[in-house]
């Protein structure tokens, strides 16, 4: 770029070496981020390597460019290897360019690390969403004095070993003792019928008694789970089991703060501050609902500013910085319940699904119930999340609509948020689904849609061109109402209309190519793998429950957790148990999402074969869905 | 909900048959959504409208300059695509409700959208 116009020979051989790396750092910005860097002079520079996942922190970086001028702004995404400086001048910009380019600086461990500047028209980042701490989640600062932080530290004997009186284990990611009861990872539940000798610390019991004193608890906890996290140990995002423990649960961090993340099904993350003598306290949704979890890493992304110390790491790029991590000691707090749970979250609660496991409904009125329950109530909870993952229309389905002659009446059974309403201006669309929420997104967008039940449609008979059914039918419980639900549809055709209809197929694998489903994305696998090789078994099986929060943020159909209790195999599902289905992972035997329709496309047909009145255009198979395009005769 | 929309829904309260078409409209809110005009497309939903049902809507909604049925050579008549244009695309119903004229359920319109959903009793064949 500027001055590169002499001949190689006059630079040297390191010099050579940075601008290649240079060059390199400009491709990998915008293959993986698709950040489009400019080779004129703007006052904006990305700084390739300067970044918080890079282990730099504000406090290193930006002294390094204030140097070369007055810096307007530093912006440092969590978790990426780069940031954007804007200067108040290009004149300074071109300094830094300059100047600081192939620059090493020295990071957060120590380690050595070369800047590579390049200009950029504009700062590409998206703030993510205004975000609220999970319902029920408190964080008391100051809760306790330094002096007895130092008392409770100093009264842990980690070295005693086995003692009688508590359990102590030295776990994968980190070290813990239970008191009171011991926590068994393998179950992740306690021995109600064994309680430890000894039971609490006396040391605990005065503390204890003046949070509940003063407000912050309301029950007395009767279990003790002491963890020790170096920097670089975790614990996997999991739910404390609703059967184990009461509601609240109450853990206090000594010794260095951490930054603890807490998950929703939905996919939203809120990383929470846990500051040094803070107490945190869980309840309700953020016990029974949100996972929680600390990432193994040595640094945390916090906020830069001072003030701001417990509560939510919010994703201002332009105050986050790195905090390294501690030795932090948690006392956590739990009563156990001697009681099944009856919590209002039955779908991940455990004492819940034991209760009424679900099975193959064996009259109408059981599997109106059955989709009532695990279907629509899902639907209704999660229609933001899967309105906002579902934009993109799929290619086939278009084709079908584009090919539609203008003019045509089109019904779309089960419209979700209307991605398909939209598709070609010269048709009447008008979407229906059980949802009033995904109907109400629908309607946002200017869409023709009314709430409905796919079984009865209030669209008079013969008055549609086309219809669509986009994965729906799947949701029904039995055969006979996926019969009803097709015939339906084609109540809705005029003579000769056609319907395209999309089924979820068991096997979301078709000549060897995995459906987009279960290749996800790729943060979302990487997570996962992640947090399963955490679990993993050997000498770590994780406290937790079936984790809602860890299957990617995308979840297709209404993800119900998996139920596993002790491993989801499917030799497991005999009798007349009803699976339902995990998020982006293989199909078992999968009863809502049923269609046992082992590679051969041709049997899709068997419903709409019980149809006398339709001829079967086409089927195929895309995106794990068995499809047919059928005609009224 | 626009007319044309009301046009194509029928009550399916089970045994009700073609008996429950037209649904009887009551509207307490509607709104003039401007749309843009297209008079290829007009033109194509002429024949698939049901007059009557058509009419007796616009006559709840006191609409005036409702045309009584398709004129001749309609497909170039853009006055009278014009009219059309405004009754079935334009006008919008927010609050209100329909009505099956066999059972005399009521489905709610809230917000501009029907809510159509039977109890189990409504449905079971």
């Amino acid at each position: 770029m500027d001055g590169n116009h002499q001949s190689d020979h006059k630079h040297s051989k390191t010099e050579k070496k940075f601008l290649r790396k240079q060059i390199k750092a400009r491709h990998t910005l915008l293959r993986h981020e698709g950040i489009e860097t400019v080779s004129y002079a703007t006052q904006i520079l990305v700084v390739a390597n300067g970044g918080l996942g890079n282990g730099v922190s504000r406090n290193q970086l930006l002294p390094v460019l204030k140097k070369c001028g007055l810096v307007d702004a530093l912006l440092m995404p969590p978790n990426k290897p780069y940031s954007f400086v804007r200067y108040k001048t290009t004149e300074e910009s071109k300094k830094a360019y300059i100047s600081l380019n192939g620059k090493g600086i020295v990071g957060d461990v120590g380690q050595k690390i070369i800047l590579y500047l390049n200009f950029v028209e504009k700062v590409q980042w998206k703030e993510s969403g205004h975000q609220a701490l999970p319902p029920g989640l408190m964080v008391v600062e100051e809760i306790i004095s330094p002096e007895d932080e130092k008392m409770l530290l100093e009264s842990i004997n980690w070295t005693e070993g086995n003692g009688k009186q508590n359990i102590q284990k030295s776990l994968k990611h980190r070290r813990v003792k239970h008191f009171g009861y011991e926590f068994h990872y393998e179950t992740n539940n306690v021995d109600k019928n064994k309680p430890l000798p000894g039971g609490l610390p006396e040391i605990c019991d005065s503390i204890l008694e003046k949070w509940l004193k003063e407000g912050y608890i309301k029950h007395k906890p009767d279990q003790l789970t002491i963890n020790q996290y170096e920097p670089g140990h975790g614990i996997p995002a999991h739910i404390d089991t609703h059967s184990a423990f009461e509601d609240e649960i109450i853990s206090l961090s000594l010794g260095a703060e951490i930054v603890m993340d807490f998950k929703h099904s939905d996919g939203v993350t809120v990383p929470v501050m846990l500051p040094r003598r803070s107490l945190l306290v869980m309840t309700g949704e953020s016990r029974y609902l949100w996972t929680h979890g600390i990432t193994p890493r040595k640094f945390d992304t916090v906020q830069a500013s001072e003030s701001h110390k417990s509560g939510i790491i919010i994703s201002d790029v332009g105050d986050l910085t790195l905090s390294k991590r501690g030795i932090r000691t948690s006392f956590t707090f739990r009563k156990v319940r001697q009681t099944p749970c009856n919590c209002n979250y039955p779908l991940v609660c455990d004492s819940q699904r034991k209760e009424a496991p679900p099975s193959v409904p064996e009259s109408d009125r059981e599997a109106t119930q059955l989709e009532q329950e695990y279907v629509h109530r899902v639907y209704e909870e999660i229609a933001g999340h899967f309105s906002s993952t579902r934009h993109t229309p799929w290619p086939r389905i278009v084709e079908f609509l584009k090919a539609l002659p203008s003019g045509s009446v089109v019904a779309d059974i089960g419209c979700g948020n209307g991605k398909y309403l939209g598709i070609n201006k010269e048709l009447h669309m008008i979407g229906c689904d059980r949802s009033q929420n995904l109907v109400a997104i629908c309607r946002e967008r200017q869409y023709q849609a009314f709430v409905c039940d796919a079984l009865a449609v209030p669209i008079r008979s013969e008055s549609c061109d086309a219809c669509i059914s986009i994965a729906v039918i799947h949701h029904f419980a039995t055969a006979e109402r996926r019969v009803v639900a097709v015939r339906e549809l084609v109540r809705l055709l005029r003579p000769g209309g056609k319907a395209l209809i999309y089924v979820w197929a068991m096997e979301q694998e078709y000549n060897k190519q995995k459906s987009k489903y279960l290749r996800g994305n790729r943060n979302s696998q990487g997570r996962k793998e992640e947090i399963s090789s955490d679990a993993s078994v050997q000498e770590s099986p994780v406290e937790q429950t079936p984790d809602v929060g860890n299957q990617g943020s995308a979840c297709s159909v209404p993800s119900i957790s998996d139920f596993q209790e002790g491993g989801c195999n499917s030799s497991k599902f005999t009798n007349s148990k009803l699976p339902i289905h995990t998020n982006r992972t293989s199909f078992h035997s999968d009863l809502l999402v049923p269609w046992h329709l082992k590679g051969n496309p041709a049997k899709t047909n068997l419903t709409c074969q019980t149809l006398s009145n339709v001829s079967i255009l086409q089927t195929y198979y895309d995106q794990g869905n068995w499809c047919v395009i059928l005609q009224k005769l | 909900m626009k007319l044309l929309t009301h046009n194509l829904l029928s009550s399916h309260v089970r045994g009700v048959g073609p008996r429950g078409y037209p649904l009887r409209l009551q509207a307490t809110e509607v709104r003039i959504n401007p749309v843009e005009f297209n008079p290829d497309f007009v033109a194509r939903m002429i024949p698939k409208v049901e007059w009557a049902a058509l009419l007796e809507a616009a006559d709840t909604l006191h609409l005036v300059e409702v045309p009584e049925g398709p004129t001749e050579g309609y497909e170039r008549d853009e006055k009278f695509l014009r009219k059309m244009h405004h009754v079935l695309l334009e006008v919008d119903v927010l609050e209100g409700t329909l009505q099956c004229p066999e059972s005399g359920r009521l489905f709610p319109i809230s917000r501009g959208i029907p809510n159509m959903l039977l109890n189990d009793e409504e449905t079971e064949t």
